[in-house]
């Protein structure tokens, strides 16, 4: 069992009033499954996602980690967390623009105190997996947008944590580089990573083997991707 | 806070992308660094210099010298106490005792000057004129008691005192100008409108804080006393037998000039006796009080440029909030944070202390080209002024980075 959560509840306070984001959210997703969580917006899945990637703590409720209970840790046990266990990846791709492919991919490997040259080897063996060996001098600038999301792809990898977590990994990207990306996606999957996106794009939740609905913050029902099924 | 090398060297390379992005307003950002750590460099080197000199030439003076002069030296500030101003001065009668009466002093030179007034003295040879040199009425001792080296020709003998011969010792400048690739000795010159004929040419002498030492004209005592009979007043420099009896014979001197003066045995000395250190006590004194003043300026060029390296800072934290929130949500700590803002605001002020300290060395070797004043680089206040610099970064990066470390990586990931 790679993740366990037990009763999630986020509540926000907005000037007085109580908002619940998050109202018990039970579900367990295993090493090695492809799970895609599908909501509109306004659901919670933004928040569910944040309390998975351990951006963020729960109001109420368990979550264990890989068997480590996150829920009560303080910031920088969660920092440790993040950067052993979690891969990000985002809509936006939120690479360090004045750095290079390679630089990014390194800075996960930089905050674990990874020496140089184990850091630089390890990088570019993660920009190889994505195909982009050949630009790892260039600005996330100089890249295209497909191309930036294989770097942060690859710098999700560069660590590699036990979850991948992909908030709208496509997004931003035009529908034939989406198709790519989740090719990447898929890939990883194959590879034995365990992999979770979040997304409101029906096309997209259909490459995972879980589908799990998000409405109001409940967990409303769960399917089997048909990609998978066929 | 413990900080790894590398994770050094990668705040580092960030920071120095940083300020090549932001060229213009990383260098106005630092200019009150720089302008403070060039400041403080000038001037330190002119100091330098200017001590260095001062010390060679306080050396030259010998170490077994003693002055005795009516009043301390150095600067006076306001106005002196009635005694002091009612004090009786030192006279040639004064010489004649130590000389007699002091057996650890082998030499005793009185010196009188002249400055006619309103406009100083001259000396011509034909067309040409020395500028307002300095003349002074002395004994052969003279020779001996200041180290007196002769560029040409002989110093004065008591042949010259005794008779008031018309006899001059030039100084090197006086000579310049008034010979210019002529030889000076036997020829007559006009001092002060009476005729003189010169004998020798002391040897050029080092500059002192940028001043001549070699614009003057000795005359013989007898002489003087005859053409300037109200100049009286003057002052005495006296040779020890040795550097190893100087206290002695500093005691036998104040000694005999109090009971000459009169002064009672619980009364402080009403004259001063001094030797080359006490000049060189007073000479440091004058240049601390110039310390003090640089130290004030450049501070507040510092605490300028400091203000200036937080706001920036400040900006930057603000402008970089999705940064902050990336390498947070990759694993940044809170400390890792904290580092690489503060290590970026020393890596800025640094460059400015770099720069001013390039500036300031560039001052110093334009003093040495275009000034008498000599400048000499001090290594020690160029590491001081480089550590300051970066000090200033990471006292006013302290509060930027803890901002950036607050960023709240959930909301900075949404922040366009």
């Amino acid at each position: 069992m790679l993740i366990k959560t037990e009763n999630l509840w986020k509540t926000y306070n907005m000037g007085g009033e109580e908002l619940h984001a998050l109202r018990g959210v039970t579900f367990c997703i295993d090493k090695g499954e492809y799970v895609a969580i599908m909501g509109p917006s306004g659901s919670g899945k933004s928040t569910l996602m944040n309390l998975i990637g351990c951006l963020d703590t729960p109001s109420k409720g368990t979550y264990q980690l890989n068997g480590r209970q996150v829920a009560s840790m303080n910031d920088d046990e969660l920092a440790f967390i993040r950067n052993k266990e979690i891969g990000f990846v985002f809509q936006t791709f939120n690479l360090l623009p004045r750095a290079t492919a390679l630089h990014n991919v390194e800075l996960p490997l930089i905050y674990n105190g990874t020496t140089a040259e184990t850091r630089i080897d390890l990088a570019k063996r993660a920009l190889e997996m994505v195909d982009l060996s050949d630009r790892m001098m260039h600005r996330p600038n100089q890249l295209s947008g497909g191309q930036r999301q294989r770097v942060a792809i690859a710098r999700a990898l560069v660590n590699n944590p036990s979850l991948i977590l992909a908030d709208e990994p496509t997004g931003n990207l035009d529908t034939k580089t989406g198709v790519e990306i989740m090719g990447v996606f898929d890939r990883l999957h194959e590879a034995g990573n365990t992999i979770i996106i979040v997304t409101h794009e029906h096309d997209v939740a259909q490459y995972a083997n879980r589908i799990v609905h998000i409405r109001d913050g409940q967990i409303e029902r769960e399917e089997s991707g048909r990609k998978r099924a066929a | 806070m413990a900080l790894q090398l590398f994770e050094l060297r990668e705040a580092m390379t960030m920071a120095m992308a940083a300020i090549r992005t932001n060229k213009l307003r990383s260098f106005l950002t630092v200019l009150g660094v720089l302008i403070g750590v060039s400041s403080v460099i000038g001037m330190v080197s002119l100091i330098t210099g200017l001590n260095n000199s001062m010390a060679r030439q306080i050396e030259s003076l010998g170490s077994n010298v003693i002055y005795i002069s009516k009043y301390k030296p150095g600067i006076v500030m306001g106005n002196r106490s009635s005694d002091e101003r009612n004090r009786k001065g030192i006279f040639f009668e004064d010489a004649e005792a130590i000389a007699a009466n002091c057996n650890l002093v082998s030499a005793v030179s009185p010196e009188n000057n002249y400055w006619r007034w309103p406009s100083g003295n001259t000396a011509k040879y034909e067309k040409n004129e020395a500028l307002r040199p300095a003349i002074t009425g002395v004994l052969p001792a003279y020779e001996e008691v200041n180290n007196t080296e002769m560029a040409e020709g002989r110093f004065f003998n008591d042949i010259d005192v005794h008779f008031r011969r018309m006899t001059c010792v030039l100084g090197a400048d006086v000579s310049a100008s008034l010979f210019p690739g002529l030889d000076p000795i036997g020829k007559d010159i006009m001092v002060n409108d009476e005729r003189f004929s010169v004998i020798g040419v002391v040897a050029k002498r080092e500059s002192l804080l940028g001043e001549s030492m070699n614009n003057f004209v000795l005359i013989p005592y007898g002489t003087f006393a005859k053409l300037y009979p109200w100049e009286k007043e003057l002052w005495l420099a006296c040779r020890a037998q040795s550097a190893e009896v100087m206290p002695q014979a500093i005691d036998q001197i104040t000694e005999l000039m109090r009971r000459r003066r009169g002064v009672a045995y619980d009364k402080p000395d009403d004259f001063a006796v001094f030797t080359q250190e006490t000049l060189m006590d007073q000479y440091k004194k004058i240049t601390g009080v110039i310390y003090l003043a640089m130290i004030v300026i450049s501070s507040i060029g510092l605490m300028v440029g400091g203000v200036g390296v937080m706001n920036i800072m400040l900006v930057s934290v603000t402008e970089r909030t999705r940064e902050i929130g990336i390498r947070k949500a990759i694993g940044a700590r809170r400390r890792n944070i904290i580092w690489q803002f503060l290590i970026e605001a020393m890596t800025l002020s640094g460059l400015g202390g770099v720069i001013g300290i390039l500036v300031g060395i560039g001052l110093a070797i334009l003093i040495n080209a275009v000034s008498p004043l000599p400048a000499a680089v001090s290594a020690v206040w160029v590491m001081i002024a480089f550590t300051v610099a970066v000090l200033v970064g990471l006292v006013f990066g302290i509060y930027p980075a803890y901002r950036a470390a607050k960023v709240d990586p959930i909301v900075s990931l949404r922040y366009e």
